[in-house]
């Protein structure tokens, strides 16, 4: 499957099934397109005529172009044929019911009341409530049980607001350090905060064990204050700031986002990213509201239209940063073409329900964060592992070739057929999809792919 | 090749050959939290 698209300047073609990119000139993609519809004479033709105006477009160098078109199919780089569709279910198959990642929510509860919440203030639609340390514990003993010859076992502690139950996060940290080597295991931990209890000892505490802090802004001060803001109704932008920017100048190279939501009140988010990197931060993320249609700040069709011309000038401005020696990331644009994930991973799905499970603070499971309060949703508990094994399987059959939508499309190796939990909300099934969504990540996969076709033409 | 720039990029037919050893990151753990992708996790497979 080829897919073809004009960008910033750059023809580039994507050979999705074989993960090849090429930079090519206007002829050469136009040859491109025709190329597994027409005969060659009648290519060479149209183009000839098409052309007729410049004059290094003759017959023999038309030949040419073909025969390297050629030369590349038959290498596997371009038409490659989608044979992975048979691996897809094989792969979760033999992984077993190996689990290797676990978001504890350690508090169902928040110093924040930001309307826009998919977890309703953290309270994910329940009672408020801290995970106790023993309960903790367990999670964390159940995920080495259950995690077979897998050494990587990455633990994000959420909320609500997770610095709620700070003693218990450090506890718990403390607890897997004193049991990883003993169980042949590397905890990752992260940490995901709004920042308002951030202090010397989260720091210290947070820049030693976490892996990668996600430190919640939303990018210019009225942007950030309409919706995070406290229960008196203050915002905590100015709060904040000088915690996450101490926070980070201590970090010492070690991972971390600065992730935003917007709304359809600023569609235009790509000055909240410019506003987080004037404010000196880097690592940067900045992710579509989730919502239901009809809430207020869901983005409207027009909103996609201006959120889709905005990635462009997102992937541009980044170009320029990078030339004039400040480059900043954003974490969808992170594509490493050349060591990127591999086909597996690619056609496995999200992971989550089968190798990925939120745990609640009284112990249940569930398949991630974002289903968590969705009773139907519930997989087992830590003490008794996973019951609804039904569910289990309805999550681990999601994969790339899962749903008839994404059969033809280009870039269902990139995002493996998309995110359960978005596709649950748009449509009731885990199946279906989330049709926005696929809309703005095929956009910034498209700007990334350019992002590394740029840097290339630039060596 | 006069009008085609091929980049450099792992094979993803070949990875197939010693890829699947499950090392690496869920796909939205520890990042976005809310827009699955795939594409852009670090591979941590240290013997392809």
């Amino acid at each position: 499957m080829v897919h073809q698209y004009k960008l910033n300047g750059f023809n580039i073609v994507l050979d999705s099934c074989s993960g090849a990119v090429h930079d090519v000139d206007e002829v050469a993609y136009d040859m491109i397109a025709m190329f597994e519809n027409s005969p060659k004479e009648e290519i060479i033709e149209t183009l000839l005529t098409r052309y007729s105006h410049r004059k290094d477009v003759t017959k023999d160098e038309l030949e040419e172009c073909y025969a390297d078109i050629l030369s590349l199919k038959e290498s596997g780089q371009l038409f490659t044929e989608d044979t992975f569709e048979d691996m897809a279910g094989t792969f979760k198959e033999r992984s077993g019911n190996v689990i290797k990642a676990l978001c504890l929510h350690v508090a169902h509860t928040c110093n924040l009341n930001c309307s826009y919440c998919f977890a309703s203030q953290g309270k994910y639609h329940g009672d408020r409530a801290l995970m106790s340390f023993e309960v903790g514990k367990r999670a964390l003993d159940f995920l080495v049980e259950n995690s077979g010859s897998r050494t990587n076992l990455e633990v994000d502690f959420f909320g609500g607001e997770p610095l709620m139950n700070w003693d218990v996060v450090k506890k718990l940290v403390e607890y897997a350090r004193s049991i990883e080597k003993e169980k042949n295991k590397n905890f990752r931990f992260t940490l995901t905060t709004n920042g308002v209890l951030i202090d010397d000892d989260v720091i210290e505490f947070a820049n030693k064990e976490m892996s990668n802090v996600v430190l919640s802004l939303d990018g210019r001060k009225e942007i950030h204050d309409r919706f995070r803001i406290d229960y008196s109704g203050k915002g905590s932008y100015d709060t904040i700031i000088p915690k996450f920017q101490k926070l980070v100048d201590a970090r010492g190279g070690k991972g971390y986002y600065i992730r935003g939501t917007f709304t359809h009140y600023n569609p235009d988010f790509t000055k909240d990213v410019f506003h987080m990197a004037d404010l000196g931060f880097t690592e940067l993320s900045m992710e579509p509201v989730v919502g239901k249609p009809e809430d207020e700040t869901t983005l409207t069709p027009e909103d996609i239209e201006i959120v889709k011309e905005q990635y462009e000038i997102l992937a541009k401005d980044m170009l320029r940063r990078t030339k004039e020696g400040k480059p900043i990331t954003f974490y969808h644009y992170m594509l490493d073409l050349k060591e990127g994930p591999c086909i597996y991973k690619r056609i496995s799905g999200c992971g989550s329900g089968t190798e990925y499970m939120a745990v609640t603070p009284w112990g249940d499971l569930y398949p991630c964060h974002q289903f968590v309060g969705e009773e139907s949703y519930k997989l087992g508990d830590i003490w008794n592992g996973v019951t609804n094994d039904a569910l289990r399987e309805e999550f681990r059959s999601c994969n790339a070739y899962a749903r008839e939508e994404c059969r033809d499309c280009w870039a269902k190796l990139y995002c493996s057929g998309g995110c359960a939990a978005n596709a649950f909300h748009a449509s009731g099934s885990i199946r279906g999809i989330y049709k926005p969504g696929c809309e703005l990540f095929k956009k910034r996969i498209e700007c990334a792919i350019m992002m590394r076709v740029s840097e290339n033409s630039e060596e | 090749m006069k009008r085609i720039k091929t980049l450099e990029t792992r094979n993803l037919c070949n990875s197939a050959k010693k890829g699947g050893c499950g090392e690496c990151q869920t796909s939205c753990q520890s990042a976005c939290k809310t827009s699955c992708g795939v594409a852009n996790q670090k591979c941590e497979n240290k013997e392809k």
